[in-house]
């Protein structure tokens, strides 16, 4: 990423080792390298770099994989202070 | 908003929305199959597709950068032929073709209604069921033996592949994230390297979508505000200075937070975008202010450097939509912090304008 990292220590994803069946899907789809297989099973080997877009979760048949998804877009956040929504990406 | 975002889907419910798709001069012929004709596309992008995609990037007509959803040939493909899946917002569309040159493949284009794959994959449009709906009305299972569909890495948010293999009997496969990987790893049996895998945001990533909030100015809103002041200091309302002053702050944080903080980002101290802002905004203010010498009196001095700090801070943060790296957790972490520092900012530059221009 270039030096470049956000904010530490606030994302949600969440992964529960024991339902996780070694099947490598979240390294494949992370954009941010988040995950790494030790052992057999995923762990989280940089979870602040997680920009919470839900593909692992989405691609966890096991299930053992959890986040709050969302855009990190601050008019998003707006616009949904704005109008009592849900931040979504006006796009 | 960021850049990421293509057109607003003109929204809501009742039939099938009808379109209007770009004009398709990459069409060039088409290919017979079991399940009929499939038209052919060109690789090579012409004239009007590269103008076509600096119109796009300057803001213009991007709701109608639109291709028809289906299944498209490019070359001579068969039942062995690897199948390619894309979203239907053109600049998607000429990316994936333009790196297909001299191959033969098949390209699925999937309905997001004009958005990018990583966009529309956030709101679901690039998503399983609309996957499985292609797979099965383009007939796909009568085309290609082979049972695989290769997806954009980057389409994983939308899309459960061990749903669409459940549905359709089709096996999944992420390829990169870029399109201009997309040779090499077709070349090596579709593997993708773990650099083909990350998200950059680098210097020109950066560049491609930097500048895109400085259409503010073309806002109408923005506009009648500046010509407001203009008129109250020509019916001597207010002072010349004064709203010189205020204008000069209002551009100069723009420039600041919209093209400096996105620009220089990596160079920026601090993670959070609001604090890249006022720290690129003070400097600037400074630096107007060490300019302007001493035509400014001391609220004068207050007001610009506080102004352009706020408004460079406020830009700034708007352009976390943008990059590739933030999180929506990370971005609430920042804003709840920095938004009521940036109102209490922007008022007391106010006051100091208002002083100021007393004085």
């Amino acid at each position: 990423m270039g030096g470049l990292r956000y904010i530490d220590d606030v994302v949600t994803v969440q992964l529960d080792p024991d339902a996780c069946n070694g099947c490598r899907m979240c390294t494949t789809v992370c954009p941010h390298g988040v995950f790494e297989m030790k052992d057999g099973r995923a762990r989280l080997a940089d979870r602040d770099a997680c920009i919470e877009c839900g593909a692992c979760v989405r691609n966890c048949a096991a299930g053992a994989l959890s986040v709050d998804p969302g855009v990190g877009c601050a008019a998003a956040v707006i616009q949904g202070w704005l109008t009592g929504t849900e931040p979504t990406c006006g796009c | 908003m960021s850049e990421c975002c293509g057109p607003s889907p003109s929204c809501c419910g009742g039939a099938a929305e009808e379109y209007p798709y770009s004009e398709a001069p990459y069409l060039s012929g088409s290919v017979s199959t079991l399940f009929g004709e499939v038209p052919a596309v060109a690789t090579g992008l012409t004239r009007a597709d590269r103008l076509g995609t600096l119109r796009v990037r300057l803001g213009l007509r991007r709701s109608h950068y639109r291709i028809r959803p289906g299944l498209y040939a490019i070359g001579k493909p068969d039942d062995t032929t690897p199948v390619l899946v894309t979203a239907n917002y053109k600049l998607s569309f000429d990316a994936v073709r333009s790196e297909l040159a001299g191959r033969d493949a098949w390209l699925l284009v999937l309905d997001t209604q004009g958005v990018n794959v990583w966009c529309a994959a956030g709101k679901g449009t690039f998503g399983t069921d609309e996957v499985v709906r292609q797979i099965r009305e383009t007939g796909l299972a009568n085309i290609v033996g082979h049972f695989t569909v290769v997806l954009p890495q980057l389409g994983a948010p939308g899309v459960a592949a061990h749903e669409v293999r459940a549905a359709t009997g089709f096996r999944v496969v992420y390829g990169p994230v870029r399109a201009a990987d997309l040779p090499a790893f077709l070349n090596s049996q579709m593997h993708a390297t773990p650099e083909m895998r990350r998200v950059r945001f680098g210097l020109t990533d950066r560049l491609t979508v930097t500048g895109t909030e400085l259409a503010i100015v073309r806002d109408p809103r923005v506009l009648a505000g500046a010509a407001a002041l203009l008129l109250a200091a020509t019916l001597g309302w207010l002072s010349f200075p004064t709203v010189l002053l205020a204008l000069t702050a209002g551009l100069a944080g723009l420039l600041a937070g919209a093209l400096l903080v996105p620009i220089a980002l990596p160079w920026i101290p601090g993670r959070a975008f609001s604090l890249k802002g006022a720290l690129a905004g003070t400097v600037a203010g400074l630096a107007l202010l060490a300019t302007a010498g001493r035509t400014i009196d001391t609220a004068g001095s207050i007001a610009l450097v506080l102004g352009v700090a706020t408004i460079s801070s406020f830009s700034a943060m708007n352009f976390t939509g943008a990059s590739t790296y933030t999180s929506l957790s990370g971005v609430l972490w920042e804003m709840r912090r920095a938004v009521p520092l940036q109102l209490i900012a922007a008022i007391s530059a106010l006051v100091a304008l208002v002083v100021s221009a007393l004085w």
